[in-house]
């Protein structure tokens, strides 16, 4: 593609990217040409475009108008492909490179033909707070036609269509000294630290350091120009071991302790980034001091018609002319209230652009200053008021006092400098307002943090440097400087007008104008915050950079109070707007949460395992044999279990070593069971309560001897278990002599369930008998399985004969395969997670966090035989004595059959008694666990339900949406071999 | 993100390390059956929430996993101390000299 333009605004040989290459990009499918290196902002302003974006409430055409990230106005959208396109970025700061594609938003269907623009025409009826007046009534209209409206106006840009293919990276750091900001203060701080020995990090937002350096090309520091000064500073700063320079490295978030969050920028700025680096690295970094050189974001002037496409800042003026050799246009006019938009004005005259006409504000101008623009033949009209501008797509005119009228094609604004408070009052600084410059400038810090240069309130480079200096401990040297113009002066809120014609924007992106806001006042919003949240006044991306300080004055004005006591909006983290791929780093896709799995996960993989997640662990579910669904196989597993046998990996169980001369003591006060009478080789089904008397886990505890305990948890609560446990120990009863230690990721857990339980292991097993007098159901052994170290349990969640071998996890996988090659023979099978819930649900035994949710005691679950009354204390003892737990109709856990034995209720369920009664129902209780269990051939539930043991034989209903009610009966819990005999083999 | 000093590693840690568990010097009676409903809900229920110097367990979860307790404000999170438990609640004129 050809270029389009040759680039009128280019001129050569101005800017320190004079010689960079050229490159081609394009904007809305128009191919341009610009430099490598310069600014997406500053390329389209070479090729004479201004009009980069609408505004977002009334659409209007609007141009660029600022240099950095304080842009309101010219957001875009920059693709890569259909994964890698970032919407809403800054064309102020988005780095040129060979082949950029970049779109223009919120215009439908181009940038120059807005039918949205629509709004702007009705805009007297869009007043402040037009939502909150218009979308109350009537209510039906909430959710069908108010929400779908505001849902299409609302949002910039669009999403990309595909997942993120990069990669983001973190990092943490520390250092002595952390400094924000590389202009000349900046880099001052960090010169002076790292001279004195201190490890320091500089960062900047920008791709170079030097800060306005770059684009003051009057000023010099000992004779040097600026930018010569600032490129041998960083030079310097980069030679050293002890500094680390990020660069395109915002500051975007101060928080607690001096930790400071930076956001790298590493490819957005590159036509093919390398594959191997990421695309943004988060910096966590903890400073000993922090050093603010942040700088100051210059304010527009608040008057009518204000935010035509070709009015830009006049500091941005001189970066773009400055650094990238760029001219905002042929003939320019200047509005200002201070005198930085002079040095501007001159720069671009120098330069031969036409500059007519400047209109300040002020009374009178500086002597020196006025002789200068005589030089340049510059007409400047004092006390001067712009009554309005003309022009559509681009300004055609500024008309001055009402009645002046200059042809322009572009106009440079100043209303003066505001301190960036943004990290200070992070850090939870409190700004102080100075009366005399009318500014808030930073106050005492309350961490160890030093604000220095222009965010500190300095004016000029002499004072910004001594500053930096003192912040590390050094000393201020001074420097010749020359030719530094004042950043001092200006004004805030609207400009006088003696007529009421025209918007006046103060927010730009968010269309909010000085009317708004005394509207908002007028209307009682009397607290900036409200203003603020009333006409969304400095509530767009660019969070009122440039507008909040100007739509402070207009509110304090309407409210006839002084600035400091109408208040400040705070300032909250991010700085800038930033990814959240910065956030998340790696913490995506399978490291979102990691997943953890068993030493018999491999196996169950390659034999066609269906897989469920459960807590953090993937567990095989069921495993389908050719042709199977999911209730066949697992009715295929639960009826081989019960005919003849099943093993079952059951390694995720929480497993926790209770080891001391007290343990059994210890296990006495944990559990509601009693354990220090239990013969070590016996195990026990125990209970843990909450002191309010809750249920809050359960397992089966091996006794090994009178000081060694294997307790297991339910899977999801082993952290949980061990840290009540710790608690208890290491804060009520310090001085019981007892360890706990976690082993569940030591053992893995083999259980072997069913009639041929005991035919399948035994020639496995050495150093322990297995019959039913030398080692009865719930007893527990050290001994011997394939050779290896194992804990056996003779234990049963099914109700079969069973045992669960424990062996070290390395040889989990071994041991299970070996056991396999014994069962499979047999006609034994492998079953999941699925089949255990059914096999347990048969016999009525719970799952704590299923059958149980917190609001549960022993005795609603029907386990009050676990409660070792006699015991003195155990933790829940008090608490089960409460009288809302011993009164009636509590919740009970009891067994549901449906009465047409196909239908299996939905767990969670509600039970009602009468289903014809009106609604809201009185809920009786409602539905735990429910199967199909193919052994009995109906289905099963359980349900907790008000006074169900008493209910048991009752018909009670279980309501469905838009069908009949299902109706049950209440049983018992055990459905399988009430009289348990199975279990003895 | 805060960084927490560990009473009994002697470090300061970030506080991704620790886990807080709730307000500090509640003490579990020896004899519980006796306690009044009333006792026992204050015991295990009633928590003072207060705005500013607040007196809380932390544990170094993923550290030496001991149990300390911390004077800490609820208002700057700030910590002014911390202490290993089993130590005597802090008296009031000693928190006031650490808030000076």
């Amino acid at each position: 593609m050809k270029p389009s333009s040759t680039q009128p605004f280019r001129i050569a040989k101005r800017g320190a990217l004079s010689a960079a290459r050229e490159v081609q990009f394009t904007f809305d499918g128009r191919s341009y040409a610009g430099l490598e290196g310069e600014t997406l902002a500053s390329a389209l302003l070479a090729n004479g475009v201004h009009l980069m974006g609408r505004s977002f409430k009334y659409h209007r055409p609007r141009g660029v108008m600022a240099a950095g990230v304080e842009e309101p106005n010219a957001l875009v959208g920059i693709t890569r492909d259909n994964a890698r396109h970032t919407p809403n970025v800054r064309a102020s700061v988005q780095e040129l490179y060979d082949g950029l594609t970049a779109t223009s938003q919120n215009r439908f269907p181009t940038l120059n033909f807005d039918l949205g623009a629509f709004n702007s025409l009705m805009s007297t009826f869009f007043p402040a707070g037009f939502y909150y007046k218009t979308f109350k009534w009537p209510r039906s209209a909430w959710d069908k036609v108010y929400e779908p409206f505001i849902r299409r106006a609302a949002g910039l840009g669009t999403a990309p269509s595909e997942a993120d293919p990069d990669r983001y990276a973190n990092r943490f750091a520390h250092c002595d000294v952390l400094v924000i900001g590389g202009g000349a203060s900046g880099m001052m701080a960090a010169k002076t630290a790292v001279d004195r020995g201190q490890s320091v990090i500089l960062c900047d937002e920008n791709p170079t350091l030097g800060g306005w350096l770059l684009s003051d090309t009057d000023v010099t520091i000992d004779g040097q120009p600026g930018v010569q000064w600032a490129a041998t500073m960083a030079t310097g700063l980069a030679a050293h071991d002890n500094v680390r320079l990020l660069t395109r490295t915002t500051g975007f978030g101060y928080f607690q302790q001096n930790m400071v969050a930076l956001a790298e920028r590493l490819t957005d700025h590159l036509a093919t980034p390398g594959p191997a680096l990421p695309r943004e690295r988060l910096w966590q970094v903890r400073a000993k001091r922090v050093v603010l050189a942040q700088g100051a974001i210059e304010r527009h002037m608040v008057f009518p018609d204000n935010d035509r496409p070709g009015i830009v800042l006049a500091g941005a003026a001189q970066t773009w002319l400055n650094r990238y050799g760029v001219s905002v246009g042929k003939r320019v006019g200047v509005f200002t209230a201070c005198d930085t938009a002079y040095q501007a004005a001159f720069d671009l005259a120098e330069e031969g652009v036409d500059v007519p006409l400047i209109a300040d504000t002020r009374p009178q101008v500086a002597e020196d200053i006025l002789a200068q623009a005589e030089e340049f033949g510059i007409e400047i009209i004092t006390d001067a008021q712009m009554t309005g501008t003309t022009g559509r797509l681009r300004m055609n005119s500024m008309i001055v006092n009402g009645d002046r009228e200059e042809e322009v094609d572009a106009l440079i604004t100043s209303a003066g400098w505001t301190p960036s408070l943004h990290l200070y009052s992070q850090s939870r600084g409190k700004p102080q307002w100075d009366a005399k410059t009318q500014r808030f400038v930073p106050g005492q810090s309350p961490q160890d943090c030093v604000t220095v240069g222009a965010c500190n309130g300095a004016t000029d480079l002499q004072t910004a440097l001594h500053e930096a200096a003192l912040a590390v401990g050094g000393k201020p040297a001074d420097f010749a400087i020359a030719d530094d113009v004042s950043i001092a002066g200006g004004m805030i809120g609207e400009t006088r007008m003696p007529q009421k014609r025209g918007k006046a924007f103060v927010d730009f992106q968010n269309d909010v104008t000085a009317k708004d806001i005394k509207l908002a006042v007028r209307e009682g919003m009397h607290s900036i915050e409200h203003v603020k949240r009333y006409t969304t006044n400095g509530m767009a991306t660019d969070q009122g950079k440039l507008s909040n300080m100007h739509g402070l004055a207009i509110a304090a004005e309407m409210l006839d109070k002084r600035i400091p006591e109408v208040g400040l909006t705070t300032f909250r983290a991010p700085y800038t707007p930033t990814t959240f791929g910065t956030f998340v780093a790696q913490a995506t896709g399978p490291l979102f949460d990691p997943e953890r799995r068993t030493p018999i996960d491999g196996w169950a993989e390659e034999n066609g395992a269906v897989f469920e997640p459960v807590s953090l662990w993937r567990r095989a579910w069921y495993f389908p044999q050719a042709g199977e669904d999911m209730r066949e196989a697992v009715d295929r597993e639960c009826q081989t279990v019960r005919k003849t046998a099943g093993i079952f990996d059951a390694s995720t169980l929480g497993k926790i070593e209770v080891v001391g001369p007290d343990a059994a003591a210890f296990m006495d006060i944990i559990y509601t069971n009693g354990w220090s009478k239990l013969k070590p080789g016996r195990a026990k089904y125990g209970i843990m309560l909450r002191e309010d008397g809750f249920i809050y886990d359960d397992g089966v505890v091996g006794k090994l001897s009178d000081t060694r305990f294997h307790v297991t948890t339910t899977t999801g609560g082993a952290p949980r278990v061990l840290n009540h446990m710790e608690d208890y120990l290491q804060t009520e009863f310090p001085d019981m002599r007892v360890w706990l230690t976690s082993t569940s990721e030591q053992w893995a857990t083999i259980a072997v369930q069913g009639p041929k339980a005991c035919e399948i292991i035994e020639p496995l097993v050495t150093g322990q008998k297995l019959d039913n007098e030398s080692f009865p159901h719930m007893s527990v052994a050290e001994c011997k399985v394939c050779g290896v170290d194992a804990r056996l349990f003779r234990i049963s969640f099914t109700g079969e004969l069973g045992f669960e071998i424990n062996v070290p996890a390395d040889y989990g996988r071994t041991v299970w395969e070996a056991v396999w090659t014994r069962a499979k023979p047999l006609g034994a099978c492998v079953y999941g997670t699925e089949a255990m819930h059914v096999l347990r649900a048969e016999k009525g035994y719970i799952i704590v966090g299923q059958d149980t949710d917190g609001t549960v005691t022993p005795h609603d679950a029907g386990l009050s035989w676990a409660i070792a009354k006699a015991k003195p204390d155990f933790v829940g003892k008090r608490g089960l004595e409460r009288p809302d737990l011993k009164a009636p109709g509590r919740r009970q856990l009891v067994g549901l059959k449906t009465t047409d034995p196909a239908i299996v209720l939905e767990e969670g369920a509600q039970i009602v008694d009468d289903p014809e009664q009106p609604t809201p129902m009185k809920m009786l209780g409602f539905v735990t666990s429910s199967y199909w269990s193919g052994s009995l051939g109906h289905s099963i539930a359980m349900a907790l339900i008000e006074g169900g043991r008493d209910r048991i034989g009752e018909k009670l209903y279980v309501p469905v949406p838009d069908a009949e009610p299902i109706e049950v009966e209440i049983t018992g819990t055990v459905f399988w071999d009430e009289s348990g005999e199975r279990i003895h083999g | 993100m805060l960084l927490i000093h560990c009473p009994y590693c002697e470090a300061e840690r970030p506080e991704l390390e620790f886990a807080n568990a709730g307000e500090a010097h509640i003490v579990r009676p020896k004899d519980m059956s006796q306690m009044s409903d009333e006792d026992f809900e204050a015991m295990f229920f009633i928590r003072d929430n207060p705005k500013g110097i607040n007196l809380e367990r932390w544990r170094h979860v993923h550290g030496c996993g001991r149990f300390f307790n911390a004077i800490r404000s609820t208002v700057t999170d700030k910590f002014l101390k911390t202490y290993k438990a089993g130590e005597p609640r802090p008296s009031g004129d000693e928190i006031a000299e650490l808030m000076k």
